[in-house]
């Protein structure tokens, strides 16, 4: 476990890293890939059950040779995860950068007033 | 003679005892017991959650489902993947970075630890073990069924799972579990692989050919002839509820996967929370890879095998297996059942791992000796002591229940408690700087008592049966269900997210709220995060 530099307490270093800057950024951006992520897988995949338990006429028709179109909606679910979960990773790696520097940041030794020490 | 299935069993067996050993050398220290150390690579530990989390349930069964009513079983296979966006995007990084070796960790930060662990464990251990006697039940009816030419009964296979299991998480901990997770999920994706091109070349790899097929399967109903297309949804959900039926099934998938105790403690043995996305990235490319194939073998069962051959030699479960003996003979149907055989051992050695955890260090750890061990390795100790104890009810109750128990709504009220009592109080701890300890008791304890109450008020525990159906068979009330559905998510979930809502606001908590910055900043830097232990 990295050492909390001394001189300060626990919840002193989570208020300041909380109210930097940086951190809040770092959420700003974590939060606008991962809300519209959520949310639009939330509404692909409920809209699979909801179409094939409403809609079970258009669900059945076929597009190609006997397959329908609710086994290539289903089919596209998987694609649907494997695609955002891709673009996470590449987000991710940004986020990565960020909380590292951020965590660096943080276990600078201080002075009693919060300042890094030079 | 002994039968090439018994033959790979025992290979299986002595493998994983090997491995055992190994871990048990290595498995000193609270951190290389609970968490391997926090040393698993990222797609070993990918690999391993795939392995922990494909049941019995997802292999035999999901076959099963869609050799006997066609694309209804396929949503199943659509959910069980896409409910890992939920893990991927809400609660993998955030708990390895701010947690220990269980759920409660992340709650205990901002709340108060006793009443908050208290309830978490009861939650984890009601999960764990419905979730393990369905599993142990499943397991010895099928593993007698498979080894029934070797005079192997019911009670000996329930006992022999039982007693590996057992072994396994006791001397092996952590480690030993983790790889033999591993090893089962290589094995399975190998085996679904094989039998997907089986099938594939049985149409002389033509897909129209096989989807024609898919379009035309026949079988006996009541002595009548019937020709279906098992592509066509409504042959499982049917009006006036099937739509409902299916909402409320996707919402438990979705919501509980990521509230699933044994899923949950697997992303602490990884070394950081970059190293926990990249493992739920390979858990979703091998589970999607192997429910994508789920069409070839429940489909190939429908087409190849067939509906009546599978009723009269076994019945759902061994639609899989069947249908391997039907392409390619004995020897590839006992490797179909060892693989069964070992997808079996490797859910539930997590099951126990997850169990014996949450009782060691949230109960008697946190809760009863509030946060102090007394002796050095006690924590360990009381859960290894745990694991025998929970395995041992988990073998006399799955005596008791007897091969025809009607346990299928266990593996539904599993997916319920997770989904309506875990996850709300996990994502609202994360994210709502209000919430605090009445709200999450509160959320754990109605959705909980929700999850139950409707399971026990469902179709699957409400029915009148003929006079016919006698014994285990039996549904429990014997009475017209009161509430229609069999997954009780669309309603449960929001009961506990209703109940952890209104507990935090009927109540104030000021250090809840000043310590959020904390538990923020750590679920989302990493800041103070629990580190590798050292290799021994």
């Amino acid at each position: 476990m990295p050492e909390i530099p001394s001189g300060e307490t626990h919840l002193s270093v989570w208020d300041r890293v909380a109210a930097s800057p940086e951190f809040k950024n770092l959420i700003a951006r974590k939060k606008r890939f991962i809300v519209p992520a959520f949310i639009f897988f939330l509404v692909y995949y409920f809209l699979l059950p909801i179409l094939v338990g409403y809609a079970p006429a258009l669900m059945a028709r076929k597009v190609w040779g006997n397959v329908n179109i609710a086994y290539l909606f289903a089919l596209s679910q998987f694609f649907m995860a494997w695609i955002i979960a891709g673009l996470y990773v590449r987000a991710g790696s940004d986020f990565d950068k960020r909380s590292k520097n951020i965590v660096d940041q943080a276990l600078k030794p201080r002075d009693a007033e919060g300042n890094t020490k030079p | 003679m002994m039968s090439p299935s018994l033959w790979m069993f025992l290979i299986f067996i002595a493998i994983t005892l090997a491995i055992t050993y190994w871990a048990s050398k290595r498995s000193t220290g609270a951190g290389a017991y609970f968490a391997a150390g926090r040393q698993i690579k990222g797609w070993q530990n990918g690999v391993a959650v795939a392995g922990d989390y494909m049941s019995a349930a997802s292999f035999l069964g999901i076959a099963g489902i869609i050799a006997f009513q066609g694309y209804d079983g396929f949503m199943f296979s659509v959910g069980w993947l896409v409910a890992y966006l939920t893990v991927l995007l809400v609660i993998a990084e955030p708990l390895r970075n701010a947690g220990k070796y269980t759920m409660a960790d992340v709650l205990a930060y901002r709340l108060k630890p006793r009443p908050v662990r208290a309830m978490a464990a009861l939650s984890t251990l009601t999960v764990s073990t419905f979730y393990m006697i369905a599993q142990m039940v499943g397991a010895g009816a099928l593993v007698a069924l498979l080894l029934k030419d070797s005079g192997i009964s019911y009670h000996t296979a329930v006992t022999g799972v039982g007693v590996l299991m057992i072994v396994y998480v006791v001397f092996g901990g952590m480690l030993a579990t983790t790889w033999v997770q591993i090893i089962k999920a290589i094995l399975l994706m190998a085996g679904t692989f094989l039998l997907s091109i089986l099938v594939l070349s049985h149409f002389h790899f033509s897909l129209s050919a096989f989807f024609d097929a898919v379009g035309h399967v026949t079988y006996h109903e009541k002595g009548q002839q019937v020709v279906q297309d098992f592509l066509q949804p409504g042959l499982r959900y049917k009006p006036p509820y099937g739509a409902l039926e299916l909402i409320s099934l996707g919402l438990a998938l979705i919501f509980g996967t990521a509230g699933l105790p044994h899923i949950l403690v697997r992303f602490y043995t990884v070394p950081d929370a970059k190293t926990a996305r990249i493992s739920v990235v390979w858990a979703m490319a091998l589970i999607g890879s192997f429910y994508i194939m789920t069409t070839f073998l429940g489909f190939g069962a429908a087409t190849i095998v067939g509906r009546d051959f599978i009723s009269t030699h076994g019945g759902t479960n061994m639609s899989a297996p069947l249908l391997a003996q039907a392409l390619a003979g004995n020897i590839f149907f006992g490797f179909i059942c060892a693989i069964a055989f070992a997808t079996i051992l490797a859910v539930v050695a997590g099951l126990t791992m997850s169990a014996s955890t949450s009782f060691a260090h949230d109960f008697w750890t946190n809760v009863i000796h509030r946060g102090a061990e007394r002796k050095a390795g006690e924590e360990v100790r009381v859960a290894r002591i745990a694991a025998f104890v929970v395995g041992a009810i988990a073998i006399t109750i799955a005596i008791l229940l007897g091969p025809t128990a009607n346990v299928a709504f266990l593996v539904a009220l599993a997916f319920a408690v997770a989904a309506s009592a875990n996850l709300p109080v996990i994502v609202l701890s994360l994210f709502w700087r209000r919430f605090n300890t009445t709200g999450a008791v509160a959320g754990l304890a109605v959705g909980l008592l929700a999850s139950i109450g409707l399971i026990l008020l469902s179709p699957s525990l409400m029915a009148v049966d003929p006079p016919t159906v006698t014994g285990a068979a039996r549904h429990l009330i014997q009475a017209k269900a009161w509430f229609p559905l069999e997954n009780p998510g669309i309603l449960s979930i929001p009961l506990g997210f209703l109940g952890a809502i209104v507990g935090t606001l009927l109540s104030h908590e000021p250090s809840s709220e000043d310590r959020f910055n904390e538990l923020l900043v750590r679920s989302n830097t990493g800041l103070g995060a629990e580190t590798t232990t050292a290799r021994h």
